[in-house]
This record gives C-alpha cells, sequence and structure tokens, in this order.
C-alpha cells in the first residue's frame, strides 16, 4: 500500500477527528485481554455523488456524507460489536466496552508499537472521483449518452442515464498493532432505455464501471458502447416470444452469465458457511465437485476491477484463490475469524457494507478459466435448448445448493442455429450438480463490464464475475412455452 | 428522549434557515435517530452481540424549480453545513422540472393522531441471548434430524424520525420494532434443507412465543427434506401468506408513480379497469394502532387517508407522490415514499379449505430469484414447496420454477385465506391462482 494511501487517511480521519496514535493506544488498552483472540477499529469517511437525466434534463443529482467507526473485539466463535458515526475519542472508548463485553476478560496485555505493512501494491490510484470531472463534464457523459441512444433507434421512448461516484477512505487498527489503509475509488455508469414498437413496450438497461475516476468512462467509447447496447437490448426483447419450460440444454454466454459461478459455487465456498457447515460444499475439500476442466478462482488483485481491493476490509492483501482446480475443490475463500476458526489463513476476503456492519467471508471478482472450444463451435453442438447471453440478477440457498438466475437476453437453439429470442426467465438448478454438467468450455473467457452488486445477509458490496462460453447439459429453464 | 426531540426538532429548523441562506426557494429535510441492540446464537452459544446507533439527515433542496439534494451521517454543524451547500451546488447543475417541489401545502397534515407505535422493549442483552438460546433449544428439541443451526437471533430497535419542509410542516414520529428469529438445518441421507420462522412486533410482548418460533423453524425445515423436482407442467398453484405479500407487492409496484409517468408499468392507464375478480378488494389503512407500517403522513408531509386500491376486482386509485402526480397531471395519493398498511380481503376459506379447493397443484412456500418484467407483466421465479393431490400434501418440491404473466394470474386469482399473516406491512392470508407454468423434469 502505498504511502500515500496512509497519509490521506491519517489526515481525513484520525486528524480530522483530532485523534492520534495515542489515542489509539489508548482505545486498544480496552481491548487487549487475553480474552479476546482478535480486535480491531475500522474507521470509514466515505463521499458518494450521482447524477441521473431524464426526459432529456438533468432531474437528479444528489450527494452523501457516510462517516463513522466500527469496533469488534472477538473471543473465540463469539464477536461483540459497536459503532458510533460520531468519530471522537469519547465514542471509540465507549464503543470499545461495549464490543469487549461479549468476552471473559482475562490478563490485560500490552500494547505494541503501531506497524504500518506497506506489501500490498496498489491496485487503483488514491484519488478522488468525485473531483475528476466537472459538473458539467459529468452532465456531458448523460447527455452524450441520451443523444447516441436516441440516434441508434426511432424506437427510442426514453433514455435514463446515470452516473455515480464513491470515494472510500478506511483505516484499519488491529490487536497485532497493524495500522492499515486504502483508499478507494469507484464509479458506476448506467444507460436505461424504454422502446416502444407497435403499441409494445421494452426496457433495457446497460452500463459498466470500475475503480477509476470518471475520466475513465470518456475512454475508449464507454459511453456510445452502454447506451447503443441498452438499445440493442430492449429492441431484442421487443421480438421475444414466450420462453421453453423444462429441462433443456443451455449455452451460457461469456463475462456476465459468470453469475452462475457466483451463486452456484460462490456463496457455498464462503468460510462462515463452511465453518458452520451450513453450506451444500462443506466438509468437501479434495471432492470433484464439478466436471473435468473447471476451474474457478476468486481474485481481488485485478487491476481496477469493480470487485477488487488493494486490501481487504480486515486489512489482509487480497490474492487470487483457486477455489476449484479441473473440477475438484481447492478452497475456500476466508475472512480472520473463520480462518482461524478453521485453522487457516485468511485470503483477504474479508468484507463489509460499511463502518456500521461486521465482516464476513465475500467473493471479489469470481471467475472460470478458459477452456479449448471456440463459442460458435459449443453453440452448434446442441440440438435443441437456449443460448442465455445477459442475466438480471440470481439467488442461491447455499445449504440445498439450489440456485437461480434471470435471463435477459436469451435465444432458442434449434438444431445447432440459433433461433428466435425469449422472453426473461429464471433458470434454477443444484449448485454441485449443475457444475458437474459443465460439458464444453469456451476459450473467450471476459470479465462484466463492472456492475455487479452482492447480498448476503443484508450487506451489499461491489463484486465483479466472469466465465468464457459454456455448455451445460440439462438445466432447468422456467418459461412458459 | 424528549430532550432529544426538542434537539432534533431545532437541527431540522435550522437546516431549512440554512437552506434558504444558500438561495434555496424551498426545502424539506429528514433527520433520524436510533438505537437498538441485536444478538445471534448458534448451537448454544453466542455468536454476535452488536449494539446499533444510528444517525442521518437528508436534504432536498428546491431552487425555482431546480433540485438538490444530499445526506449525511455525521450531525456535526459542519458536517451539516457542507451537506446543505452540496444540496445546493447540486441544484445548480440540474435543470428546471415543472413537476419538481413540495407537495402542496394545503395537503399537509394538520392532525397527528398518537398511533401507539413507540414501545421500547427494557431487555438486557443477557436477557436477549436467554432467549435466543431458548428458541434455538426448542428447535433442536423437535427432531434428531436437526443437525445444525444457522443462527437465532433476537433484535430491538427504536428510531425517531423527523420530517420538515419550508410549508412550514414539522412532522415527528417515534416507533420501535422488535424481532426474535430463527434458522435450522435438518439433514437426512447426507441432503442438508434449510428453513426458517421469525416474529416481529412493536410490542415485545406481542411477539410470538419463543419455543412456538423455534419449532416451527425446524418443522419448515423437516418437511423439506427428499424434495425433488415434479415434471414439468400447468398446474394451480397455493402462495402461503409469506409470499402473497410480495405477490400483492407486484401490483402495487406496477400502479406506482414512477412506472406509470415512465410508461414503464404492464397496468398503464387502468384506473377504473376491472383486473382481478369480483371478489378482490384491496385497502390501505394508515392508521391501524401498533401496526408496523402505521403513519399519519407520507414522506412529503401529505395527510394519509383511508382508501380503496382495488375494489370489486376494479382498481379504484394509484400510488402517487406529488412529483408522478404532476407528471400524470393527477393528485398525490399521499403514497410518497410508499404503502402504509395494506390488508387484502379475504374470500373466507381456511388454509385447509384452500388446499380441498386446489384440489391437485403446487403449495408454493418459498420463492428464490426475481425475473418479473414491470413492463410486460412477464413473471418467472424459482419456487419451491409441496405437491397436494386431493387437498393432501404429498411431497416436498424443489429446483422448479413458476411462471405467468402477472395480468393473467391477477385474473386468475380463486380465492384468498383467512389465514393472516400480520408481520409484514401487506396483511393477506394464502392466495390460490387457477394455473402457472411449472418447469421442472
Amino acid at each position: 500500500m502505498s504511502n500515500e494511501s496512509m497519509d490521506i487517511a491519517q489526515e481525513s480521519i484520525l486528524n480530522a477527528a483530532g485523534l492520534t496514535e495515542s489515542h489509539l493506544d489508548q482505545v486498544f488498552s480496552e481491548l487487549n485481554y487475553s480474552g479476546i483472540d482478535l480486535a480491531d477499529v475500522y474507521f470509514q469517511s466515505s463521499r458518494f455523488e450521482s447524477w441521473s437525466m431524464e426526459e432529456q434534463i438533468v432531474k437528479g443529482g444528489s450527494y452523501s456524507i457516510e462517516q463513522g467507526f466500527g469496533i469488534r473485539a472477538v473471543s473465540g466463535e463469539q464477536t461483540g460489536f459497536a459503532y458510533s458515526d460520531e468519530i471522537n475519542f469519547e465514542a471509540l472508548i465507549d464503543s470499545a466496552k461495549a464490543a469487549r463485553a461479549i468476552a471473559n476478560l482475562g490478563q490485560s496485555q500490552s500494547v505494541q508499537a503501531w506497524r504500518k505493512p506497506n506489501d500490498a501494491s496498489p491496485l487503483y490510484l488514491p484519488e478522488n472521483p468525485l473531483t475528476s470531472l466537472s459538473e458539467t463534464e459529468k452532465i456531458a457523459l448523460l447527455a452524450l449518452a441520451d443523444e447516441v441512444a436516441r440516434a441508434e433507434s426511432e424506437y427510442v421512448q426514453e433514455v435514463i442515464p446515470s452516473l455515480s461516484a464513491s470515494y472510500e477512505v478506511i483505516l484499519v487498527a488491529d490487536n497485532s498493532g497493524n495500522l492499515i489503509s486504502d483508499v478507494r475509488p469507484l464509479v458506476r455508469m448506467n444507460v436505461t432505455v424504454i422502446v416502444e414498437k407497435n403499441g409494445e413496450r421494452e426496457s433495457a438497461g446497460f452500463g459498466g464501471g470500475g475503480r477509476h475516476g470518471l475520466s475513465w468512462f470518456e475512454q475508449e467509447d464507454r459511453v456510445r458502447v452502454y447506451a447503443k447496447e441498452a438499445v440493442r437490448l430492449a429492441l431484442v426483447n421487443l421480438e421475444a416470444i414466450p420462453a421453453p419450460a423444462g429441462t433443456m440444454d443451455v449455452v451460457l454466454g461469456n463475462g456476465w452469465p459468470g453469475i452462475l459461478l457466483h451463486e452456484a459455487v460462490g456463496h457455498g465456498l464462503e468460510g462462515d458457511f463452511n465453518r458452520k457447515g451450513t453450506s451444500a460444499f462443506s466438509g468437501r475439500i479434495g471432492e470433484q465437485v464439478a466436471a473435468k476442466g473447471v476451474t474457478v478462482v476468486d481474485d481481488g488483485t485485478l487491476e481496477g476491477c469493480r470487485g477488487s481491493l488493494t486490501v481487504d476490509d480486515e486489512g489482509t492483501p487480497t490474492q487470487c484463490t483457486t477455489l476449484i482446480e479441473d473440477g475438484e475443490l481447492k478452497g475456500y475463500m476466508q475472512d480472520k475469524l473463520n480462518a482461524k476458526l478453521m485453522d487457516t489463513q485468511s485470503t483477504g476476503n474479508g468484507r463489509r457494507e460499511s463502518y456500521s456492519h461486521l465482516p464476513m467471508p465475500r467473493m471479489t471478482n469470481t471467475y472460470m478459466l478458459p477452456g479449448e472450444h471456440d463459442p460458435q463451435e459449443i453453440i452448434e453442438s446442441v440440438e435443441n435448448g437456449i443460448y442465455a447471453v445477459s442475466f438480471g440478477g440470481g439467488q442461491v440457498d447455499i445449504t440445498s445448493g439450489k440456485f437461480v438466475f434471470s435471463s435477459s437476453e436469451a435465444y432458442l437453439i434449434e438444431n445447432g442455429k440459433l433461433g428466435a429470442p425469449i422472453k426473461g426467465a429464471t433458470l434454477i438448478g443444484n449448485g454441485p450438480d449443475a457444475m458437474s454438467r459443465i460439458s464444453m468450455i469456451g476459450n473467450d473467457l471476459a470479465l462484466d463490464s463492472g456492475v455487479g452488486v452482492c447480498g448476503k445477509a443484508g450487506q451489499s458490496v461491489p463484486v465483479g464475475v466472469g466465465q468464457p462460453t459454456l455448455r451445460i447439459n440439462q438445466l432447468t429453464v422456467g418459461g412458459t412455452a | 428522549m424528549s430532550i432529544q426531540e426538542q434537539d432534533m426538532q431545532l437541527v431540522a429548523a435550522s437546516v431549512l434557515e440554512e437552506a434558504k441562506k444558500c438561495g434555496a426557494t424551498a426545502a424539506e429535510v429528514s433527520l433520524s435517530k436510533g438505537k437498538g441492540l441485536s444478538v445471534d446464537v448458534r448451537m448454544g452459544e453466542v455468536e454476535t452481540l452488536e449494539y446499533h446507533r444510528d444517525q442521518g439527515l437528508g436534504i432536498t433542496v428546491y431552487v425555482g424549480n431546480k433540485k438538490g439534494v444530499a445526506s449525511t451521517g455525521d450531525l456535526s454543524k459542519q458536517a451539516i453545513q457542507d451537506t446543505v451547500e452540496a444540496a445546493c451546488r447540486i441544484a445548480k447543475y440540474t435543470s428546471e422540472d415543472k413537476c419538481a417541489g413540495l407537495a402542496d401545502a394545503e395537503l399537509m397534515a394538520t392532525e397527528i393522531p398518537d398511533l401507539d407505535l413507540y414501545h421500547p422493549w427494557d431487555i438486557s442483552a443477557e436477557e436477549a441471548i436467554e432467549l435466543a438460546k431458548n428458541c434455538e433449544q426448542a428447535a433442536r428439541d423437535v427432531s434428531p434430524l436437526i443437525t445444525n443451526a444457522d443462527g437465532t437471533g433476537v433484535s430491538t430497535y427504536e428510531g425517531n424520525r423527523i420530517y420538515a419542509n419550508t410549508h412550514g410542516f414539522m412532522g415527528q414520529n417515534q416507533g420501535t420494532r422488535h424481532s426474535l428469529s430463527c434458522t435450522m438445518v435438518a439433514e437426512d441421507d447426507g441432503a442438508m434443507q434449510r428453513d426458517y420462522w421469525y416474529t416481529v412486533s412493536r410490542l415485545s410482548k406481542e411477539l410470538e412465543d419463543a419455543e412456538s418460533v423455534g419449532r416451527k423453524a425446524s418443522e419448515n425445515a423437516l418437511k423439506r427434506l427428499h424434495g425433488r423436482q415434479i415434471k414439468t407442467t400447468k398446474a394451480p398453484a397455493l402462495y402461503v401468506p409469506s409470499l402473497a405479500g410480495g405477490f400483492v407487492g407486484h401490483f402495487t409496484s406496477a400502479i406506482s408513480g414512477g412506472a406509470l409517468y415512465r410508461k414503464a408499468s404492464f397496468l398503464l392507464d387502468s384506473l377504473g379497469e376491472k383486473v382481478f375478480p369480483e371478489f378482490v378488494h384491496l385497502h390501505e389503512k394508515p392508521f391501524i394502532p401498533q401496526a408496523l407500517g402505521s403513519a399519519s403522513y407520507d414522506s412529503e408531509g401529505v395527510a394519509l387517508r383511508e382508501k380503496n386500491l382495488i375494489h370489486n376486482g376494479v382498481i379504484e386509485s394509484y400510488l402517487l407522490g406529488s412529483y408522478s402526480a404532476r407528471q400524470l397531471g393527477m393528485q398525490t395519493t399521499a403514497n410518497a415514499g410508499g404503502t402504509h398498511n395494506l390488508i387484502l380481503e379475504s374470500t373466507g376459506e381456511s388454509y385447509e379449505d384452500l388446499l380441498q379447493k386446489m384440489g391437485t397443484g403446487f403449495l408454493v412456500t418459498e420463492l428464490i430469484g426475481s425475473s418479473v418484467n414491470g413492463m410486460t407483466g412477464d413473471y418467472s421465479r424459482g419456487a419451491s414447496g409441496f405437491w397436494v393431490e386431493n387437498g393432501e400434501i404429498q411431497f416436498p418440491v424443489e429446483e422448479v420454477t413458476v411462471a405467468g404473466n402477472l395480468r393473467d394470474m391477477f385474473n386468475n386469482i380463486i380465492a384468498v385465506g383467512t389465514d393472516v399473516d400480520y408481520r409484514g406491512s401487506t396483511r393477506t392470508g394464502s392466495i390460490l391462482l387457477e394455473e402457472v407454468t411449472i418447469a421442472g423434469q
């Protein structure tokens, strides 16, 4: 981590609240008892801004400030937690006392000098995306999206472009004496269009983002790409016929359909569920849980990606963790608490929505490595089935292993050829079962465009997904026809 | 709380003053503070003990018809000033929008009845832990097949919220919310199933008995063991009350102002249209004492009133705030921020009656994922539940989907049960649908 991020964190969090390292010493003297295995203070200072356009005028703009700290004290499997929106010394001491109430306290231990490990190389610049463009330039991006979408088709009735940027500074102090900072930019743009043709109406959206400044959207024609893709998707859906109902072979496109991996295996491989033994993958390390050739990783180290983090919310550098290798279950994603209880190391997957939430094992960017098949060859291999290219979202019951994901762009495949587009439908399967029925893997790995949000236990965090084109035999498609 | 209440009112008033100084011609502010405690136990041990303390301030300023919004969780003088300035800065860049502005002054609530929503629970962390442990123990005692747990939690929260605007409206409400929930895992032949039960109320004494919550969680998980797919078919479906409320939610989304003025709803121009069978009546009753959804004004300060959304199957009201109302050339229905206690009238049959009435079909007890197209009404969701023949449950069903078009599904409602779920903001019994498409093997 760069010293620059530490300077920013100290200035905007500690100095702004009149706190020094000696105040932290005093806070940890309330937390360093032999009954407490792990304790940390997570400081956060965030700014968020969003803009949106509709009816060709700038309709919405908002700005928000979120800051505070959360203190946790862990004793065995027990966690005490308290947080405050006000960062000051009294609130820190009060919260430390509340959090430590969970433990049977033993001997008080001395506080070590603060170490500021500097071993993770930053995956993004510590820039503030809110100020990376002027307001006029931000609005120009929205206007461009509106213009491009309307020019794309005469059937476009409404265009709703939106732009958001967040700037998050975090500082984590733990009872091992580590003081770790991160400065995280995150931007996102989305274009929603409404089309109407012969009295039929449809809408669709497309967008992207990542850990950059807003000028990233000015590069590589991104705004045009988002606007044109949103119009294309909406027009395809206008022509859609009812989706089939029943079990059939399914070809999933590359990139965003990687949501399959996120739902079908990702959540089930988070350390907390496996420590508790409530996941369909619990206790199965070393077993074949997917077809041969399937290798899935969770990689928080991809530069600039939405799910990437230089360090996680416990200060652990992120890494590329192999979850499944050639079909064999290799490992779980861990935070500090679950790693300790399972006698292993954190994999840098300890994440939290904010200071007012507890960290838990969460995904970063989860994707499948490419295989050998040409995507066209995969489609041609299917006699009757569907080809699903884009999805709205998904969900999983990690205990039974049942997962769903909702297609938003899909086509029939008839005798190896793409047929009519079909309406949105839910696809449902059982994680380990579906993974074992992957019969072809494409050579076209792609990551999504940077729009994923993952929810777990009421906490949302940004994530990435990716995969090559895949064929899965016999998945249930929830249409009506 | 009373000193704090006065403090909050002073802060709200000062924010509006500050906004005017920054050039706002109108402004509205909401300010909230809350505190609470939650504990989670699992397998007889405490997992987490959390102390909550939240606060937030949101301001919307209007400079003529230009709008800016800002919010902060930091309520220091400096942060509040920065927030107001940020809202005013944003309003410099947003466009003139003839529909933007506060709700009309004459619509502001003038009477604020006491809805009896504030009942703090004087429970210590130790007592909450004890209660959660008792609940989980009852769950584990149900069967040896209950092999694992996914957490039993007790939580209590009290909040105080002020809304004020430059019409001179200042409203304050204080409320409490307490809950107990239990999630258990049943295991047999190497297959696991998880299910849960919960209770929630503004009054701790109204919470369902802890042992009962635990038992229901385990019974639900046990019943799901050995579920299987069924063959793809079309059949009647019975949605249990906890899902029926969500089904009503698809209707309320489709008649909400945002979807209507954007022409992004499958129920465009549906006011006065018969969309449901004759016997379907849906009311909004905002003033039920102690109810979770009760309030006396909406998020713009507009006085709430009782109304019919559906009467004799006909749509009688949309759900509009002042912005969407102006877009549509209509009057706000006092639904800025949503609805307050919806009640779907029962057609008089009990849950058992409904199973009999369905005869052979799919009893749906859980839905996951959501592929619901608000513009076309196309509906497809993952489901689990039970296959029913001759009114009798036969076996658990899983890994299937239910699909249809919401317009058809609304029109195909056959009955609404008396088995009302009071836990959500929509009070409804089970809903029996004539036909859905079930995709399976």
